[in-house]
């Protein structure tokens, strides 16, 4: 394993374990508010000072670390399942299948998904726990966050249909689910990889986004999507420059992702 | 050619209708659609309340809207936005010039972007050579839109270029992770290896034997960077507040401003669909006859 | 005198160059319409307050009624009736000269009842139609088939068109009139070179030459450019942003002290509500609303969300009201031991770390709010740990707007909400709406067909009476009573009035900013920028 990768894996892990750990590395709680400590500086008892209701940014970030290191990677891995399966089938079966599932495809990226979230959020009940309530956006979103990457994977595909070891394994009568499953969809990796590295920090700064139309995580639980959200009053960020902490993060482990990624990158023929 | 152009048309049409009337129907399922906040004024009378309830019922029927909504388009009526109080087609006329430039110059300046550098990663293959794009694709996709939108009109620029340059650097992240990870497994095929062992000269590699095989891919991100630069052009356009279609699609949202969202969905099927078709037929025409036909 | 005709030129051409005389401010979004009698949203409001005359205008700061296109007026019938003299040589923007004939015009089309306008509405108190008679070219008579409450004061609403002007609503009696509207982009207004009034030296209002008005809806870019000198004043300021500019613009901001807005919290009661029956009973219960009420610490609300720019509430009147506030009423006091006592008065007990009802069930229960609305968020969020310390669990549900109006308005599938009341009018009769039981924004219990409790009738009661009165004295005393029942049966919680806070630039003469709406320009003809007097004739 070489340097990098064993660093990207240590800064993973740490951030993985840390989240983990939140309780013992910190004993202020995610909705603990301190009320005498409004917007405080980092000190020795808060280590990234606090938030305009007195709370600990330290545990609100672990904690936040922890709802989106999970959820988000999970929708990740979904939507770019779905997308492997529905782009790698419509360039593979080609002709009317093909154009049928490029259309679909097409009006599905067309479509004003967001009335969808409000809807299922209206229909869940109001008593909803903010994990759960957060876990289902992050699904939906996973779900819904396919389209863009299976044409990028149908063009793929099509490429590689045509490669030789698909037609000699054609020609040895292997069935086709089978060429389809062990054959071509390993060879889609560069793509897929980089689909997941993409969806990561994507669905991430959805969930901030649909934060401002209540489809984000409940109060109080923290994510790092309703931490990012604080950085758009710009004026308090230049004065309170530790705001930054999940951003940095974010970029820290979106960064680690692609070095791990990148080593996966290396296509087997 | 022709009947491929043919084929495209139609399925633009059709999808543009069935994308219509399915944008219709999440708009009317969604909550909050029919009400009005001016129910919330105390100063309106009973009678004035009833009137507000039976204006908003009228769309009610979604297959009823939709047919008067298509009758209204063939006549260049795209039907009248209440949030706005205005007709749509004055909107659209006032507001889409504004966001065609900024998507054209965003994805544009994304795409070339994000190629150029997935190009120069490829060709200089040395080891951490990718290390700076990798740390600036990963800054700026993890930089909500608006943060960026914010930064550029910090630093002084007009509300348009500053949406233009936030949609650029929205799009080549991952413009340029695909575009690398495709360029990248090409550039490791045997072919490749067998050019380069043959002394042909890293240029002409790079064109004839990684970009080449690589084109339906990138072809397809051109593709879908328009439907993600029009997402990322919603919060962009709020934040600098460039009074464009991303502006308006975000008011008609929170309004359920049906005509407005319907229009507005038509208009991004037919940009996708249209880009995307446009990427096909280039495809068909570029690709040698016989070779993976569409 | 050559040379100081040559002086005065130069000094002539050097205020133009100076850039003119041109205030320059945001709307939060394009305005709807331009009609007078339409106007219904913000944007349009405020360009209808610029651009319109009135015969009667409130005055935002010293809340005096002074008469405008009305040089006296007097209201008789026991507020059945009006009789106005009108301001003779007055003239519309286009030269049009005003008569009774506009008058009775505008009130024809006012109360059109196929038009719906909220201020034709706060004109019908009773069925039938009004009428308005021309006495003289300068005096109108209207009358109205009930009393209406506050009379004179309605007027200050009713923008004056012109009946007989080839231009029609753009012919405008106000001080400014509308000169460009680039959708999207900005509303520009110009001088009325007709307008009829002139300052104390005889000098013709307004002292501005135009006012611009940017469409914005960004807070932070707003921000941005008054601090880069782009813009001269920010008419409504959240609390965030005024501390950020005060840190850096300290002679900039104003605090013009607790505005008539209302930060509240009520229960579902709604009888037919998809609720479980326990719920409903505790939602029910007086005890339980005021416990809820007691337990809230107000202070803490004031000091962290809104920075101290805040008052703690009582009721329904805002301390800004000095005439109808009842001044007896005092806020919750945020003591646990108080809010222990009622809850448990309703039968409620502690067990563990929970409290529980009656019959067993742990007392948790939901709260929706707008989301965006950053202040409402962290309201909730203290809220939730106030309520916490007593073993109750409230669980914070954001909602889009459209969502939430839909909840509370139609399907009733809530148990409580938060929610700000704007006022924009300091008499009780624009709340009748709230108070009476049979009306839709009778929002713990709308349309009710008789009052589901005796202290709603009781409410009812007072609120007719209130309303049919003249005396001024005599509602007072009604609504008092409206107000301590209000405070008694708690089926609003008031929490805050939050403050009136704007900016205004250090270019910027003769501002004033008042709590009534349009706060910072309410004397708009009496702004200058930069220190130039500019007269055009």
């Amino acid at each position: 394993m070489n340097l990098q990768r064993r660093i990207a894996w240590t800064v993973l892990l740490a951030a993985v374990a840390a989240s983990l750990a939140a309780g013992w590395l910190t004993h202020h709680s995610y909705a603990e508010q301190s009320r005498d400590f409004i917007s405080a500086p980092p000190s020795s008892q808060f280590w990234l000072g606090t938030d305009e209701l007195g709370r600990d940014r330290f545990a609100r970030l672990l904690y936040g670390t922890r709802v989106s290191l999970l959820l988000a990677p999970a929708a990740a891995v979904l939507s770019t399942l779905i997308a492997a399966l529905i782009g790698g089938a419509a360039g593979y079966l080609g002709g009317r299948w093909e154009r049928a599932v490029t259309s679909g495809i097409d009006l599905f990226l067309s479509l004003p998904w967001l009335f969808l979230l409000l809807a299922v959020r209206a229909l869940l009940p109001l008593d909803t726990s903010p994990l759960t309530s957060v876990a289902i956006t992050f699904a939906l979103l996973g779900c819904l966050g396919w389209a863009a990457p299976a044409r990028i994977i149908r063009a793929g595909t099509r490429t590689l249909i045509n490669s030789d070891y698909l037609v000699q394994a054609a020609a040895s009568g292997i069935p086709r689910w089978r060429m389809f499953w062990r054959h071509l969809l390993p060879n889609l990796r560069p793509i897929l990889l980089a689909q997941f590295w993409i969806s990561v920090p994507l669905f991430i700064l959805s969930e901030a986004n649909l934060g401002l139309l209540g489809l984000g995580v409940s109060e109080p639980l923290p994510s790092w999507g309703a931490l990012l959200r604080e950085l758009e009053n710009y004026s308090a960020v230049f004065q309170n420059p530790w705001m930054l902490a999940p951003v940095v993060l974010l970029v820290v482990v979106v960064s680690c992702l692609q070095l791990l990624l990148r080593t996966e990158e290396r296509v087997p023929c | 050619m022709v009947s491929l152009l043919l084929r495209q048309l139609r399925r633009i049409l059709i999808t543009t209708l069935v994308g219509g009337l399915l944008g219709a129907t999440l708009v009317r399922l969604a909550p909050g659609f029919g009400v009005d906040e001016r129910e919330l004024d105390p100063r309106l009378s009973a009678a004035s309340q009833q009137a507000i309830h039976a204006e908003r019922a009228r769309d009610n029927n979604i297959a009823l809207f939709y047919l008067r909504y298509l009758a209204g388009v063939a006549h260049g009526d795209f039907g009248f936005s209440r949030s706005l109080n205005r007709p749509v087609s004055e909107l659209l006329k006032e507001r889409l010039p504004l966001t065609l430039g900024s998507l054209a110059y965003g994805v544009a300046g994304g795409l070339s972007f994000g190629l150029t550098l997935a190009l120069l990663t490829v060709w200089w293959r040395a080891p951490g050579a990718d290390l700076l794009p990798a740390v600036l694709s990963g800054l700026f996709l993890a930089a909500p839109a608006a943060v960026i939108a914010l930064v550029f009109l910090w630093l002084g620029a007009p509300a348009a270029g500053g949406a233009r340059w936030a949609i650029a650097l929205v799009v080549f992240p991952q413009v340029y992770r695909y575009a690398k990870n495709q360029l990248m497994a090409t550039a490791q095929s045997p072919h490749v290896v067998a050019a380069e062992a043959k002394g042909l000269s890293g240029w002409r590699v790079l064109w004839a034997h990684i970009l080449t095989p690589a084109a339906p891919q990138l072809a397809a991100l051109a593709g879908i960077s328009v439907s993600m630069a029009f997402g990322a052009s919603i919060p962009i356009e709020a934040i600098c507040d460039s009074p464009g279609i991303g502006q308006l699609a975000w008011r008609a949202a929170l309004d359920r401003d049906l005509p407005l969202l319907v229009t507005i969905t038509v208009l991004v099927a037919l940009m996708t669909l249209g880009v995307n078709s446009l990427a096909d037929i280039a495809l068909a025409a570029w690709k040698p006859a016989g070779a993976g036909a569409e | 005198m050559l040379t100081r005709a040559a002086m005065a030129l130069l000094l002539g051409a050097t205020l133009v160059l100076a850039g003119g005389n041109e205030l320059r401010f945001c709307l939060r979004a394009d305005p709807k319409t331009f009609n007078p009698l339409l106007a219904e949203d913000e944007p349009s409001a405020a360009i209808v307050y610029l651009t319109g005359g009135v015969l009667i205008r409130l005055n935002r700061y010293t809340h005096e009624l002074q008469g405008e296109l009305a040089t006296t007026w007097k209201v008789s019938e026991n507020g059945r009736r009006i009789d106005f003299n009108l301001r003779r040589g007055v003239r519309f923007s286009d030269g049009t000269p005003f008569t009774c004939q506009d008058v009775a015009y505008t009130m024809r089309r006012l109360m059109d009842p196929a038009l719906h306008s909220p201020a034709a509405d706060s004109f019908r108190s009773g069925p039938g139609e009004e009428e308005t008679k021309c006495t003289s070219p300068s005096s109108a008579t209207v009358r109205f088939p009930a009393p209406v409450a506050a009379l004179a004061a309605q007027f200050d609403q009713v923008a004056i068109l012109s009946a007989s002007s080839p231009k029609k609503e753009s012919a405008v009696l106000g001080p400014f009139e509308l000169g460009e509207y680039k959708p999207g982009a900005y509303v520009l207004l110009r001088r009325n070179p007709n307008y009829w009034k002139r300052d104390a030296n005889g000098r013709p209002l307004p002292y501005l030459d135009s006012i611009r008005l940017e469409i914005q809806d960004n807070g932070d870019l707003e921000l941005l450019r008054f601090r880069r000198g782009e813009l001269d004043l920010i008419n409504k300021l959240d609390p965030d942003k005024y501390d950020q500019l005060s840190s850096q613009m300290p002679h900039a901001v104003l605090d013009s002290g607790p505005s008539l807005d209302w930060e509240v919290i009520f229960f579902n009661q709604v009888q037919n509500a998809p609720l479980p029956d326990y719920k409903r009973r505790w939602f029910e219960s007086t005890d339980f609303r005021r416990g809820i009420s007691e337990a809230i610490r107000r202070q803490d609300i004031v000091r962290i969300v809104y920075h101290g720019h805040a008052h703690a509430a009582a009721g329904p009147v805002s301390v800004a009201n000095h005439f109808w506030l009842n001044p007896a009423l005092k806020p919750g006091s945020g003591s646990d031991t108080a809010a222990l006592g009622l809850l448990e008065r309703a039968g409620f007990h502690r067990a563990g770390s929970a409290l529980l009802d009656s019959g067993g069930h742990k007392v948790e229960f939901s709260i929706i709010t707008n989301a965006g609305n950053q202040q409402h968020e962290r309201m909730l969020a203290l809220i939730q740990q106030d309520l916490a310390r007593l073993g109750i669990q409230l669980d914070i549900v954001v909602l889009d707007f459209p969502s939430l109006i839909e909840r509370i308005s139609r399907s009733f599938n809530y148990e409580a909400v938060l929610m700000a009341f704007t006022n924009v009018d300091l008499d009780p009769s624009s709340q009748m709406n709230i108070w009476m039981s049979s009306a839709a924004n009778h929002q713990w219990n709308p349309n009710e067909k008789s009052p589901a409790t005796a202290w709603e009738a009781e409410i009812d009661k007072w609120m007719q009476a209130q309303n049919a009165s003249q005396d001024p004295r005599k509602r007072k005393a009604d609504f008092d009573r409206v107000q301590q029942i209000a405070s008694d049966q708690a089926p609003f919680i008031f929490l805050v009035n939050p403050d009136a806070l704007s900016a205004v630039g250090p270019n910027v003469k003769n501002a004033a900013p008042a709590v009534l709406f349009p706060q910072a320009y309410w004397n708009a003809e009496r702004l200058q920028v930069n220190g130039n007097l500019v007269s055009r004739r």
